[in-house]
C-alpha cells in the first residue's frame, strides 16, 4: 500500500512535469542488499563555491552506483558521525571502529571558465593509505557523468576491474493504450537517469543494438507495415534503413569490429542468419536450415556468431563460424534457451531460459572444465538479458503487474535495481559499450 | 483485503482455475474467443462468394486462427474456416489477404518474430491448398508485439497465439 502511495505521489508529481519529461521519467529502486560486499564509506561533498550550488549530489550518486554493482555496501547517511572533505581531516580510529574498509572524501569547487572542480580522495582505512586523489572539472548538467566517472576509477582501483557506470542503456517504452499506443527507442544513462529519446513510432520498435563505438544503435521498426532495420546516429539523429526483405528484418548485432551487421532475414522463406558488410551491403548467408536461425550475436573475436535455433525441436542456443559451417550446440540445459548476450571475454553467455512456464534470465559459464550454469533472476517472464561491458552486472525485461520494467543485477544476482516507467511498459534493455574517454 | 473481496476472489478462482494458478498450465487447447463456426455446411453451397459474404457468412466472418504454444500447425477445429476462405479466394481472384503471425508474451521478441510468420506461413499453405492462390497472400509477422490481451494468463496467452486473416481486397 505504502509502495502504491509513494506511486500515486510520483504520478501527481509527473503530472506537473511536461509531457516530454512525464512519458518518460523513470523510477528507479535497488532491492536486495550483499552482505559480503566491502564496506565503504562515501562522504557528502559539499560545494564550496560563490555560485548556485549545483543539484546533483555527487556523494550520492556514488554511492547508488557502488552499492548497486553488489561489489560494495556503503554506511547508511545517519552513520556519518564525522564528515571530513578532505583527507587530512579523515580520524582512521572512527572509521575502523565503523567497520570500514574505505573512505571517499571531496568538495565542489568552482573550475575557472564558469564550471565546477570536483576533488576526491579514496583512502584505505586499516592502512591509512590514500589509493586515489583526483579532480574532474564540468558544467552542472555534466556532474552526473562526473560522478559516474569517479565511480569507475573507485571501482577500478579497489577491484582491479574497469567500471561501468558511467555508461548508458538503451531500451524500448510502449506508452497509451489503444490508439494512443506510442512506442519509443530511449538512451538513458545506465542508472536510469537523464533519458532521451531516439526514436518515436506509432508502430512497434524491437531490439536496440549497440554499435562497438556507442554512437550508433541499430533497431527494428514496424512503420512501413513490415519488420525492418535501421541503424541511427545518436548525435545527430540521422538513420539509414539497412534491412527492408521479403518477410522478416530482424535481430540486428554489430560486428566488434563494427564494419559487419549480424541480422535475421526470412526473404528465403525461412529465418536464416546472415552478415552484412556496412560498407557495401553485401549479404553472406550464414546459416541455413528449415528450422527457426535468430538472435545472433558476436563472439568477443568477430570468428563466431551465437544465435537461438529450434533444430532440436526447442529453442537452444548455436555457435557457428561467421564464415559458415556446421552450428555447434551449446546449452543443453534448461526447456527454452533463447536470446543470448555474451560477456566481453567471451566466458559468460546469458539468456532467457525457460522451465515449464518459468522464464528466467540464466548465465553460462564456460571458462571451467565443466560448465557452470547459475540463475540470475527470480521472476516467471524474465528476458532479453544485456551484459554490461565490464560483465560485472546484467540488464534484463521482466512483467510485474502486467506491466514490463527492467531490473539491473549484479553478477552475483544479490543486488537488483529495478526501473520502472511512471506509465507503461518498458522493455529490451541493451547496455553501451564502454565511453570513449 | 476484506474478507467478501477475498472470499469472493477464492470463488472467482474456483471457476477460472487456470486463470489464477500462478504456473499455469502449458497447453490446455481450450480456443476461448474465437470458437469455431458450429457445424455449418458453409462451404456447401455451390454458389460463389460475394465481397457482402465477408460481412454476413458465419464461417468468413471468422478471420482468426488460433494456435497451440510454440507450435504453427492449423488445428482440426480451424480447418473448416481454411476452407471457406479459400473458396472465397478462388471464387474471387482479384481479393487480397494479409495473414498476419502473432505469438503469445512468453520467451523471446525475436524468436517469437519468426514464430509469428512460420504460423502466418502455415496459413498461408492450407489456404494455398484448398484452392487459394500464393499472389492473393501475404505474410507478415508481429512477434509478441500486438497482444489482444495482456494478462500472464493461459486463456489469455491462447487468444494472443494467433493469425489473423485480413483482407486488404475485397
Amino acid at each position: 500500500m505504502l509502495r502504491l502511495l509513494a506511486t500515486s505521489a510520483l504520478l501527481a508529481l509527473a503530472l506537473l512535469l511536461p509531457p516530454q519529461a512525464r512519458t518518460q521519467a523513470l523510477e528507479i529502486d535497488i532491492v536486495g542488499g550483499n552482505a559480503a560486499a566491502l564496506p565503504i564509506t562515501v562522504v557528502p561533498m559539499p560545494y564550496l563555491g560563490t555560485q548556485a550550488a549545483p543539484d546533483t549530489d555527487i556523494a550520492a550518486v556514488i554511492a547508488a552506483n557502488l552499492n548497486r554493482s553488489g561489489q560494495f555496501r556503503t554506511l547508511p547517511s545517519a552513520n556519518l558521525v564525522e564528515k571530513p572533505i578532505r583527507g587530512s581531516e579523515i580520524q582512521f580510529p572512527t572509521w575502523r571502529v565503523l567497520k570500514q574498509d574505505f573512505i571517499v572524501v571531496g568538495r565542489v569547487l568552482d573550475a575557472p571558465d564558469g564550471g565546477f572542480r570536483v576533488e576526491y580522495e579514496l583512502f584505505d582505512v586499516a592502512k591509512q593509505e590514500r589509493l586515489l586523489g583526483l579532480a574532474m572539472t564540468g558544467r552542472a548538467r555534466g556532474l552526473r557523468d562526473i560522478a559516474h566517472q569517479i565511480s569507475d576509477q573507485i571501482y577500478e582501483r579497489i577491484l582491479g576491474v574497469r567500471g561501468a557506470f558511467w555508461t548508458r542503456i538503451a531500451y524500448v517504452t510502449a506508452t497509451g493504450r489503444g490508439d494512443t499506443l506510442q512506442y519509443a527507442l530511449m538512451v538513458a544513462d545506465a542508472d536510469g537517469h537523464n533519458p532521451q529519446t531516439v526514436v518515436r513510432s506509432r508502430e512497434p520498435l524491437m531490439s536496440p543494438a549497440w554499435s562497438p563505438d556507442g554512437r550508433r544503435l541499430a533497431y527494428v521498426s514496424f512503420e512501413r507495415g513490415n519488420s525492418t532495420i535501421y541503424i541511427q546516429e545518436l548525435a545527430t539523429g540521422a538513420r539509414e534503413l539497412v534491412a527492408s526483405f521479403r518477410g522478416i528484418n530482424g535481430a540486428p548485432s554489430f560486428s566488434p569490429d563494427g564494419t559487419r551487421l549480424a541480422m535475421t532475414l526470412s526473404r528465403s522463406g525461412n529465418p536464416e542468419i546472415y552478415v552484412m558488410d556496412l560498407a557495401t551491403r553485401a549479404l553472406t548467408p550464414v546459416t541455413r536450415h528449415f528450422a527457426i536461425d535468430t538472435e545472433a550475436v558476436w563472439m568477443p573475436d568477430g570468428q563466431s556468431l551465437v544465435f537461438t535455433s529450434d533444430r532440436a525441436g526447442r529453442p537452444q542456443l548455436y555457435q557457428v563460424p561467421v564464415a559458415g559451417g556446421e552450428a555447434t550446440r551449446l546449452t543443453f540445459e534448461g526447456d527454452y534457451n533463447a536470446k543470448a548476450s555474451v560477456s566481453f571475454d567471451g566466458k559468460k553467455i546469458a539468456m532467457a531460459q525457460g522451465n515449464r512456464n518459468v522464464y528466467r534470465i540464466a548465465v553460462l559459464d564456460r571458462s571451467r572444465a565443466t560448465p557452470v550454469w547459475q540463475t540470475l533472476s527470480p521472476g516467471n517472464l524474465d528476458e532479453s538479458p544485456s551484459f554490461a561491458p565490464n560483465a560485472s552486472m546484467l540488464l534484463y525485461a521482466t512483467k510485474e503487474g502486467g506491466r514490463g520494467v527492467l531490473y539491473a543485477v549484479s553478477a552475483d544476482a544479490r543486488v537488483r535495481q529495478r526501473l520502472v516507467l511512471t506509465d507503461g511498459d518498458v522493455r529490451e534493455p541493451a547496455w553501451s559499450p564502454f565511453r570513449q574517454r | 483485503m476484506n474478507n467478501i473481496t477475498r472470499l469472493a476472489l477464492v470463488a472467482a478462482c474456483a471457476l477460472v482455475l487456470s486463470a489464477c494458478a500462478r504456473q499455469v498450465r502449458e497447453e490446455p487447447p481450450a480456443p476461448v474467443a474465437q470458437a469455431p463456426a458450429p457445424a455449418a455446411p458453409v462451404v456447401a453451397d455451390d454458389g460463389r462468394f460475394g465481397p457482402e459474404d465477408l460481412d454476413t457468412n458465419a464461417c468468413l466472418m471468422q478471420r482468426t486462427v488460433l494456435f497451440d504454444f510454440d507450435q504453427a500447425m492449423i488445428r482440426p477445429e480451424f480447418q473448416a474456416i481454411m476452407a471457406c476462405h479459400a473458396k472465397y479466394l478462388r471464387d474471387r481472384p482479384e481479393a487480397r489477404v494479409t495473414l498476419e503471425g502473432n505469438a503469445d508474451e512468453r520467451g523471446s521478441r525475436e524468436y517469437n518474430l519468426a514464430l509469428g510468420e512460420r504460423r502466418g506461413n502455415a496459413v498461408s499453405a492450407a489456404l494455398q491448398a484448398a484452392g487459394g492462390s500464393a499472389g492473393q497472400l501475404t505474410v507478415v509477422s508481429y512477434g509478441e508485439e500486438r497482444p489482444v490481451c495482456t494478462e500472464a494468463t493461459e486463456a489469455c496467452w491462447q487468444q494472443n497465439r494467433r493469425v489473423e486473416i485480413v483482407y486488404t481486397a475485397r
